[in-house]
C-alpha cells in the first residue's frame, strides 16, 4: 500500500501544516459562532436604534420630557391590524388613522375577539413604517407588552399609550415623512401556560 | 535560503529515475475512490462538475423552453414526471424546483467544484513547485463530501417539499418560504446538501492555505508566486470566512424547520430579514469565490499568449485582495427593498461602487499586458478576450445595480438575472473554459483541436449573448424573476432570448467533440505547448505531469518571478 499512501513530509513541515491547518480551522469556528452571535446582537443592534422600525419603550419620565419639548406640530398615525393565518381572532384598529400633536402622549386602541370556541392566548409583534421612525416611536404602555387570553367568543378593547418623540422633526430622515403606520400582527401562543416572551421585533 | 535551494538542486540528476518510481499508480479502486493525489482528485472534480453543470444546463434548458411563450406549456408535464400531482399549484412548484435546483447546482457543484477542486488542486501545488496538497486525504475527503452533497440535492427533488415533490426556495432560501412555507422533507433535504458541501469547501480552503502558506518551493516567495495561486489564497480565505455564516443560518433554518426554534419567525421573536443578512453575509463573497480563480486563471492567460509577463503584477494580486476585504461590507445591495433607510442604502451604494476600482485595475491591467504583445490568439485566448469583454459588460450592469434607488426599480427583474448570467454564465464560464483549453494539454497529454475550440467558443459567444442581452430588456420592462408565466408583451424577447438557449447548446456540442477528439486522436502535447510566454512552474514538467513531481524540489531564482520587467539576464 506504500504506492497510495499520500506523500510524505518531513516531520517538521508535517508539523508546520498541521499548525496553519489549525488556525485556518478555528477561523472557520469563529466565524460559525458570529454567525449564531449575530441573532442576539442583531435583536440588539435593532432594539437600541430603532432599525428595521423598531419601536421603542419609554417610561413615564421619558414622556413627561417629550410632552415638554412638543412644539404643536402635528402627525398623522395610521394603525393596521392583522392576525397569523392560524389565529382565529377578529383585530382591527378602533380607528384607522388619528392626527397628533407630536410629542404628547396619546391613546389608540384596538379591538380583538376570539371567533373560536376555545380561549386563546396570543401575543402581538409590532413594528413603524417607514422604518426610519422606528426609534422615534415610544410606547409607555402596549397591550404588546404581555401576553392576551381570550374567552370562547369574548371581545376585549386593547390600549396602547404612546408618543412621537420630537426630536424626529430634527432628522433628515424624517424629512417628508407625514404619516406613521403603526402595525400588530397577532400570532398564537403555543398554550396558555406557556411563558413565552412577546415579540421584540 | 541559497543554500537550501542548492541543497535541493543537488539532488537533481537523479530526476529522471525518480520520475520512473513517480509513476507508479495505484490500483483502479484505491486510485479513483481512496485518492490522495492532487491531479487525481483535480481530474474527478473536473468530471464531476461537468456532469453537475449537464445536470443544471438541461434545467435551464426546460426553463428556457417553458418561458419562450406565455402560458403553462410543460411545467404540469415535468411536475407529474417527477411524480407530483396533475394540477397547476404543483405545476407552478415544479418551477420553483427548477430555479433552485438550477442555481444550487451550478453555484455549488459547476462553479466552485470546477474552479477550486479542480483547477485549484491541479494546479496550485504544480505552480508553487509542490509534490501535493498539504493535508491530501482531507483533501479527499472534500471532494466526496461535495458529491454527497449533490446527491442529496438530487434526492431532494424525489421527496415533498410543499405543493409539489422537490425543494421550490429558490437558490436564497429564504425564511419562511424555507421554514414554514415548505412543508415536507425536500427542503431539509437542499440545506443538508449545503452542508455537505460547504463542509467540503471549509476543508478544501483550509488545505489551500495550508499549502500555500507551508509548501511553496525554496525561492517561491509570496510575492513571486503565480496570479493563479494569489486568487485560490484569497478565494480559500472568502470560503473559510463565509461558508460558516451560511452553515450557521441555514442550521437555524433546519432547527426553525424540525426543532421549534424560531430564529426567523416573527410569532417567536425572530426576524425573517435576519436571513437575509445571515445570506448574503455569504452570499456576496460567494460571488467573489466564483469569479476570483477565474481572474487568476485570464491573468496567466493573457500574459501567455501576449508572450509578457502581467502588467502590474503586485497591483494585480492586491487588487484580488481588496475585492476579498471589501466584498464582506457589501452585501446588503441584495436587500435595498427589505426597508432599509436613505443613510444605509447610501453606504452600501457607496461601497458597492468602490468595487469598481479594484475590479477596473484588473481589466485594465490585463489589456495593458496585451498592448504591444506579440499576441496568439490560441483557444485560450480568445475566451479570455470573451471574458474580459462580457465579464466588463456584467460589472457595468452591476454598477447601475449598486444604486440603492435604481434598485427599487429594477429589484428581481430579469435585469437582475441579466446581469448575473453575464458575470457568472459568461465571466466564471468563459474563465472556466479558457482555463480548460490551456491547460487540457498539461492534464491529459493531448492536444485539442484549434479548429474545434474556436468553433465552440464563436458559437457559445453569439448564444450567450442572445440570450442574455434581451433579458436587459424585459427587466427594464418590469419582468420579475422566478416566474413561469409572463403577459404577452415580453414575448418577443423570451423567444430571442430561448434561442439563444438553442444555438449556446449547441456550442457545446463541439466541446465534448473536442474533448473525445483530443483523447482519442489528438496529437500528443510537449511539456509546454504554448511557448515562450508560459513561464510557470508547470510548464516545465512533461504533459501529462508525472503520478508524483517535484520530489526533487525545484529552485526559483531571482530572475523568475512574473513581475512585469524582464529579466535583465534571461
Amino acid at each position: 500500500m506504500a504506492s497510495t499512501a499520500p506523500v510524505t513530509h518531513d516531520a517538521d513541515t508535517a508539523r508546520r501544516n498541521l499548525r496553519v491547518g489549525m488556525m485556518a480551522f478555528a477561523g472557520a469556528l469563529f466565524m460559525l459562532g458570529l454567525g449564531y452571535a449575530a441573532v442576539p446582537l442583531y435583536e440588539m443592534f435593532c432594539r437600541v436604534t430603532g432599525f428595521g422600525g423598531t419601536t421603542q419603550v419609554a417610561s413615564e419620565t421619558d414622556a413627561a420630557r417629550a410632552a415638554a419639548m412638543a412644539s404643536g406640530q402635528q402627525i398623522s398615525i395610521r394603525f393596521d391590524a392583522s392576525t397569523a393565518s392560524d389565529m382565529p381572532w377578529t383585530f382591527r384598529p378602533s380607528a384607522p388613522t388619528d392626527t397628533i400633536t407630536i410629542g404628547q402622549r396619546d391613546i389608540a386602541t384596538y379591538v380583538a375577539r376570539n371567533n373560536s370556541s376555545q380561549a386563546i392566548t396570543g401575543t402581538a409583534t409590532f413594528n413603524v413604517e417607514p422604518e426610519q421612525a422606528g426609534k422615534y416611536f415610544n410606547k409607555i404602555q402596549c397591550f404588546c407588552f404581555t401576553e392576551q387570553t381570550l374567552a370562547p367568543g369574548q371581545e376585549v378593547v386593547m390600549p396602547v399609550l404612546y408618543y412621537v418623540d420630537p426630536a424626529m422633526l430634527e432628522d433628515e430622515n424624517m424629512k417628508g415623512v407625514e404619516q406613521i403606520t403603526l402595525s400588530y400582527t397577532f400570532h398564537r401562543t403555543s398554550g396558555p401556560e406557556s411563558a413565552a416572551p412577546a415579540g421584540t421585533n | 535560503m541559497a543554500t537550501t535551494a542548492e541543497g535541493f538542486d543537488v539532488h537533481g540528476d537523479h530526476a529522471h529515475d525518480a520520475h520512473d518510481h513517480a509513476d507508479h499508480k495505484p490500483g483502479f479502486f484505491a486510485r479513483w475512490f481512496m485518492s490522495t493525489n492532487h491531479k487525481d482528485i483535480g481530474t474527478m472534480y473536473l468530471i464531476f462538475a461537468i456532469i453537475a453543470g449537464i445536470v443544471g444546463g438541461a434545467i435551464s434548458g426546460i426553463m428556457r423552453v417553458e418561458l419562450a411563450e406565455p402560458g403553462i406549456q410543460y411545467l404540469q408535464w415535468w411536475a407529474q414526471f417527477m411524480g407530483g400531482a396533475n394540477d397547476i399549484n404543483t405545476a407552478l412548484h415544479m418551477w420553483n424546483v427548477f430555479i433552485t435546483a438550477h442555481g444550487l447546482i451550478m453555484v455549488f457543484f459547476m462553479v466552485m467544484p470546477a474552479m477550486i477542486g479542480g483547477f485549484g488542486n491541479w494546479f496550485v501545488p504544480l505552480m508553487i513547485g509542490a509534490p501535493d496538497m498539504a493535508f491530501p486525504r482531507m483533501n479527499n475527503v472534500s471532494f466526496w463530501l461535495t458529491v454527497a452533497g449533490f446527491f442529496s440535492l438530487l434526492f431532494s427533488l424525489f421527496v415533498p417539499g410543499g405543493s409539489g415533490p422537490g425543494a421550490g426556495t429558490g437558490w436564497t432560501v429564504y425564511a419562511p418560504l424555507s421554514t414554514s412555507g415548505s412543508v415536507g422533507p425536500a427542503v431539509d433535504f437542499a440545506i443538508f446538501s449545503l452542508h455537505l458541501s460547504g463542509a467540503g469547501s471549509i476543508l478544501g480552503a483550509t488545505n489551500f492555505i495550508t499549502t500555500i502558506f507551508n509548501m511553496r518551493a525554496p525561492g517561491m516567495t509570496l510575492h513571486k508566486m503565480p496570479l493563479f495561486v494569489w486568487s485560490v489564497l484569497v478565494t480559500a480565505f472568502l470560503l473559510l470566512l463565509a461558508l460558516p455564516v451560511l452553515a450557521a443560518a441555514i442550521t437555524m433554518l433546519l432547527t426553525d424547520r424540525n426543532f421549534g426554534t424560531t430564529f426567523f419567525d416573527p410569532a417567536g421573536g425572530g426576524d425573517p430579514v435576519l436571513y437575509q443578512h445571515l445570506f448574503w453575509f455569504f452570499g456576496h463573497p460567494e460571488v467573489y469565490i466564483m469569479i476570483l480563480p477565474g481572474f487568476g486563471m485570464i491573468s496567466q492567460i493573457v500574459a501567455t499568449f501576449s508572450r509578457k509577463p502581467v502588467f502590474g503584477y503586485l497591483g494585480m494580486a492586491y487588487a484580488m485582495v481588496a475585492i476579498g476585504v471589501v466584498g464582506f461590507i457589501v452585501w446588503a445591495h441584495h436587500m435595498y427593498t427589505v426597508g432599509l433607510d436613505v443613510n444605509t442604502k447610501m453606504y452600501f451604494t457607496a461601497a458597492t461602487m468602490v468595487i469598481a476600482v479594484p475590479t477596473g485595475v484588473k481589466i485594465f491591467s490585463w489589456i495593458a499586458t496585451m498592448w504591444g504583445g506579440s499576441l496568439q490568439f490560441k483557444s485560450p485566448m480568445v475566451w479570455a478576450l470573451g471574458f474580459i469583454f462580457l465579464f466588463t459588460v456584467g460589472g457595468v450592469t452591476g454598477v447601475v445595480l449598486a444604486n440603492g434607488g435604481i434598485d427599487d426599480n429594477l429589484h428581481d427583474t430579469y435585469y437582475v438575472v441579466a446581469h448575473f448570467h453575464y458575470v457568472l454564465s459568461m465571466g466564471a464560464v468563459f474563465s472556466m473554459f479558457a482555463g480548460f483549453y490551456y491547460w487540457f494539454p498539461k492534464m491529459s497529454g493531448r492536444m485539442h483541436s484549434e479548429f474545434l475550440s474556436h468553433l465552440h467558443f464563436w458559437t457559445f459567444f453569439i448564444g450567450v449573448n442572445v440570450i442574455f442581452f434581451p433579458q436587459h430588456f424585459l427587466g427594464m420592462q418590469g419582468m420579475p424573476r422566478r416566474y413561469p408565466d409572463y403577459t404577452e408583451a415580453y414575448t418577443f424577447w423570451h423567444q430571442i432570448s430561448t434561442y439563444g438557449y438553442y444555438i449556446m447548446a449547441g456550442s457545446m456540442l463541439f466541446f465534448f467533440v473536442n474533448i473525445l477528439y483530443a483523447l482519442f486522436a489528438g496529437k500528443k502535447a510537449e511539456a509546454n505547448p504554448w511557448g515562450e510566454g508560459a513561464t510557470t512552474l508547470e510548464w516545465t514538467l512533461p504533459s501529462p505531469p508525472p503520478y508524483h513531481q517535484f520530489e526533487t524540489l525545484p529552485v526559483i531564482t531571482d530572475s523568475m518571478d512574473y513581475h512585469d520587467h524582464r529579466p535583465a539576464s534571461a
